[in-house]
């Protein structure tokens, strides 16, 4: 792949309620704090690309009521719905056809709507959406599939909330920072068996942005670039009952990819940290076994073993993860953001040390039906 | 400069989005959803290249994209391949009140599985490859809930 950068990032402050602030405000944001982040103004942007769901705005076109925030006037736009790592694919292959840079942002503010709602509608309205299936119960499923047939413990599972949210003190833009033991989530109420309260990701506003620049544009930009050096992304069956919800076969097959592109025939001798989709805490645990960090059914004792802490062997969700922070669609950008971050040195009170090679993966569709994986580095 | 928050009540504007549709339901869908109501039969189609029996039924083979076969007579009772018990409530989606769940269940002679919900069930009897029956609507109108929900095969290991 030729050369690609991702020059300057901005992240707003994710929060439950960002009651004073406009989708429109937290794009504005976003976006000029990538900018500064990058040393350019909007002027030194080609062309800019925008993210966000029509169902969670509740406007048809959302992406069209926040053109004048990211300074879009005159320029060529298009817009991705979907998780950022797509959407920040695309902005990598508008760079590879011949733009200079591109501005990327994505917003969400899952305050303004009712989340059950609004996720019960991806659903079939033929076949599954009447009958109340909704973002939860439809990961419950696949949770219950996943832990039946690898054994894994709602334990396990908790240990990744303990962790991430512990990550979150660390991280001043993180929603959630708790100090939290595995029988606090344990103690937690149901939602839908094996699911508990805090598993769950909470809901969150939130927006995000980066500017992603060809390596003769990154030349000129004052802050240190972040070369992307793999993007794989694939997709599985729209139908719960079409799959194995327990199975990883979309990310295993975005991983090949990424890791192809990469140079990477060893993840966990190659990868220095990973912020992996943790929204339900089961998904970080099946992310790190479709990432190749383990083997299937790994994961639990992997995490329980303390390597996937910020001071083990591969610390998974140094952010904290989506878990602490969920502006759904923006998640995946800011696990991108926080690898760019990292591989920076640039994490403050998170920062693992020497992270050469960071992983980045988001999901798109229910149970993770369409997944995404990045691979950056600190050379070109 | 002040924060404006602190003088200020911040406004927002109240809305409610409600749109009617008329969602086609095809070939199969209509088929399938006729002998649900007319007939308390589940069918599905028959892949003829990959031998895979597709419930609900679909026209063409997603993995090969070949036509399918119509229609695969299918029985009323099936495995259940995952589930879950919902603890939320989440008015107007919850089509049932009290206990019930969510499942995956795999109909004998079908190869897929599909969604439906659970009820008439013990705390604690649900488990991964128990077996569940149809439990049918008196009133059925061609839709998924002419099946009220799946329950526990009783006396069945």
């Amino acid at each position: 792949m030729e050369p690609v950068a991702i020059v300057g990032v901005g992240m707003t402050e994710v929060k439950r309620e960002r009651a004073a602030d406009t989708v429109a405000d937290l794009v504005f944001e976003a976006c000029t704090k990538a900018l500064a982040d990058s040393g350019m103004g909007i002027d030194d942007i080609d062309i800019v690309l925008t993210g966000s769901n029509d169902f969670f705005d509740g406007r048809t076109i959302s992406s069209m009521a926040v053109m004048d925030a990211c300074g879009s006037y005159d320029k060529n736009v298009s817009t991705v719905e979907g998780d950022g790592t797509f959407g920040a694919a695309h902005a990598v292959m508008r760079v590879l056809a011949g733009w200079g840079t591109c501005l990327y942002c994505v917003h969400h503010k899952g305050s303004e709507s009712v989340m059950p709602l609004i996720t019960n509608a991806m659903f079939d309205p033929l076949y599954e959406r009447f009958l109340g299936i909704e973002a939860v119960t439809a990961s419950a499923l696949q949770a219950r599939a996943y832990m039946d047939r690898y054994g894994v413990t709602e334990q396990q599972c908790a240990a990744v909330s303990v962790k991430n949210h512990g990550n979150a003190r660390l991280n001043p833009v993180a929603q959630m920072p708790l100090e939290i033991t595995v029988d606090d989530v344990m103690a937690s109420p149901y939602l839908a068996d094996p699911i508990k309260l805090l598993d769950c990701g909470p809901i969150s506003d939130g927006a995000s942005a980066v500017v992603i620049a060809s390596a003769d544009r990154a030349k000129d930009v004052s802050g240190r670039p972040v070369w992307v050096k793999g993007i794989g992304y694939s997709c599985d069956a729209f139908h719960l009952g079409d799959r194995d919800l327990s199975k990883v076969d979309a990310l295993q097959a975005a991983a090949k990819k990424a890791y192809g592109d990469a140079g990477i025939t060893d993840p966990s001798g190659q990868v220095d940290l990973a912020e992996v989709n943790d929204a339900f805490s089961y998904m970080e645990l099946m992310s790190l076994e479709g990432l190749g960090f383990c083997e299937r059914g790994g994961a639990g004792a992997l995490t329980e073993s303390g390597a996937t802490a910020l001071g083990g062997k591969l610390p998974v969700n140094a952010s904290g993860g989506c878990i602490s922070s969920n502006p759904v669609l923006v998640t995946g950008l800011n696990s991108i953001i926080e690898c760019v971050l990292q591989v920076r040195g640039d994490a403050g009170d998170h920062q693992v040390e020497g992270v050469g090679t960071a992983v980045a993966q988001g999901v798109n569709g229910p149970c993770g039906q369409s997944q995404c994986v990045w691979v950056l580095g600190g050379d070109a | 400069m002040d924060d404006w928050r602190e003088s200020q009540e911040i406004l927002v504007m109240d809305g409610r989005i409600k749109v009617p549709y008329t969602w086609s339901a095809g070939e199969v869908g209509t088929s399938y959803l006729e002998a649900l109501r007319d007939e308390k039969r589940f069918l599905g189609t028959r892949c003829p290249n990959c031998d895979i029996v597709y419930h609900v039924p679909r026209m063409h083979c997603p993995d090969c994209f070949t036509e399918c076969e119509r229609y695969v007579e299918l029985a009323g009772q099936g495995e259940l391949v995952t589930w879950t018990v919902a603890r939320r409530h989440y008015p107007p989606l919850s089509p049932l009140g009290g206990r019930f769940g969510y499942g995956v269940i795999k109909l004998d002679g079908a190869d897929t599985g599909f969604l439906h919900l659970l009820a008439e069930f013990e705390e604690g009897e649900l488990v991964t490859g128990g077996r569940v029956e149809a439990v049918f609507a008196d009133e059925r109108e061609g839709s998924m809930l002419d099946v009220k929900y799946f329950r526990p095969v009783k006396g069945v290991e």
